[in-house]
């Protein structure tokens, strides 16, 4: 049965993928792109990765779609007629697909437990890491603690993106009086459920956050399902009352306040006598330990990403709203 | 039927990677070749989870009575890998309303022009 649901799943992602080469315009595409992700996400699923589930379903159909959503506003939603032959891009796809295709004959067995990639470290992490580190999640005790410097160097990364956007578009403020006529004035009913949906995305984000070391989810998830909560008022509402929420320097200020706190916490193990981020050090009894640090760097993490997210929405909305002035 | 089974995720994993780099070849339109370049990434992270599933495994969350979990390394470095990747869009994205800005268009072609002539 498992096997089925794979089958069917990844053959309505290959339909989608083709939809997305076949259509000319662009808002479908970006829709397309959204229903790939949920398909990613429920295939995911159905292989046991249920963290990566959990992050492709907000990240991917969430906020990338808002983001390409929000391009496609400033640069316009109709490919234009290609003149190119298509047969040499064809061509090369065709050749490089046949390279793969026969190099996947060398590759083990799907799902069979002997393949070579389960018997480096991953016994390790799945007998060990409920002792070691205490927590039944072990994508979480891996994610936090294991691989933490590594999960530092990421956040780094999403922090630097932000840096990026904002350093390419800028975040444009406007005076209240000269504010176009932004969120939808109209749309009465979407208002009140937007009022009574956000404090209840917010609550799941904190739930997200702060279980994730029991169940799915963590820092990453948490801070992209809040900052959707907000992305969502600013929808609703209008950019100008966004900004009067959470304003964008406040934004700024957090995304590098998460990263540090996240750094902090390793030279804090390092003053304590251990190596970075060695959290067996925060605390006299090493576990009690492992649990202070995970939880305060998932929280680095979370409003890291919060922080990140909101501010590249905010930097691709202000954007939008400017061109439709002129 | 067992050995199409065995291999057809890696196949469905050539073909997407392959839908997203004829997207990145062919396509003008400098959205639609992002989001080719996301299609291709998809692909690989259902490559990594594809590997870390093990046949009767379980979600890697500790259960009582339970002793066989799929591979939680994969998914980790996968988990990761999409904020990170979203961000890396969100770069992308930027840089194209850039050019919109700078140019006037976002088709490849028609860019080329502009270019010559400043």
């Amino acid at each position: 049965m498992a096997e089925l649901i794979d089958l069917v799943l990844l053959g309505m992602l290959a339909i989608t993928a083709i939809g997305v080469i076949v259509l000319k315009d662009l808002f479908a595409v970006v829709m397309l792109f959204g229903i790939y992700s949920f398909l990613s996400a429920l295939i995911f699923v159905s292989l046991d990765a249920v963290d990566v589930a959990f992050t492709e379903a907000s990240v991917g159909a969430g906020i990338s779609t808002v983001l390409m959503l929000g391009t496609l506003a400033l640069t316009g939603r109709k490919e234009k007629e290609n003149q190119h032959s298509s047969l040499l891009p064809l061509l090369v796809v065709l050749i490089t697909g046949a390279a793969l295709i026969y190099g996947t004959l060398d590759m083990p067995p799907f799902g069979a437990a002997d393949n070579p990639v389960h018997e480096h470290v991953a016994p390790r992490y799945i007998e060990e890491s409920p002792k070691e580190v205490g927590l039944p999640n072990m994508v979480t005790s891996v994610l936090a603690s294991y691989r933490g410097f590594d999960t530092l160097g990421e956040t780094v990364v999403v922090f630097a993106a932000a840096v990026g956007v904002l350093s390419l578009l800028g975040v444009v403020r406007r005076e209240e009086d000269d504010a176009p006529e932004s969120g939808l004035k109209e749309h009465r009913v979407l208002h009140v459920v937007a009022k009574l949906i956000i404090p209840m995305i917010i609550l799941f984000a904190l739930y997200v956050q702060f279980h994730g070391d029991f169940g799915p989810g963590g820092g990453f998830q948490a801070g992209v399902i809040a900052a959707a909560a907000f992305i969502l008022y600013a929808l609703v509402y209008g950019l100008p009352l966004a900004f009067r929420v959470v304003s964008p320097k406040f934004l700024q200020v957090m995304a590098a306040f998460g990263v540090l706190l996240y750094a902090s916490v390793g030279l804090y193990s390092m003053s304590q006598g251990g190596q970075f981020l060695d959290y067996n050090k925060l605390a006299a009894d090493p576990i009690a330990g492992q649990h202070y640090g995970i939880i305060i760097i998932e929280l680095g993490v979370g409003i890291t990403v919060f922080a990140v997210m909101l501010s590249i929405f905010y930097a691709f909305g202000s954007q939008a709203e400017r061109s439709n002035i002129k | 039927m067992n050995y199409v089974l065995d291999y057809y995720n890696y196949w469905i994993v050539v073909f997407l990677m392959m839908a997203g780099f004829y997207v990145v070849i062919s396509a003008n339109n400098l959205v639609k070749k992002i989001v080719g370049l996301n299609i291709f990434q998809t692909s690989v992270f259902m490559l990594y989870i594809t590997m870390g599933k093990v046949s009767g495994g379980t979600a890697p969350i500790l259960v009582e009575g339970v002793t066989q979990y799929s591979n939680p390394l994969p998914h980790v470095l996968i988990l990761t890998a999409i904020v990170v990747g979203v961000a890396t869009t969100a770069v992308g994205l930027s840089l194209i309303v850039r050019i919109k800005r700078s140019y006037g268009t976002v088709e490849e072609n028609e860019f080329e022009n502009k270019d010559d002539a400043i």
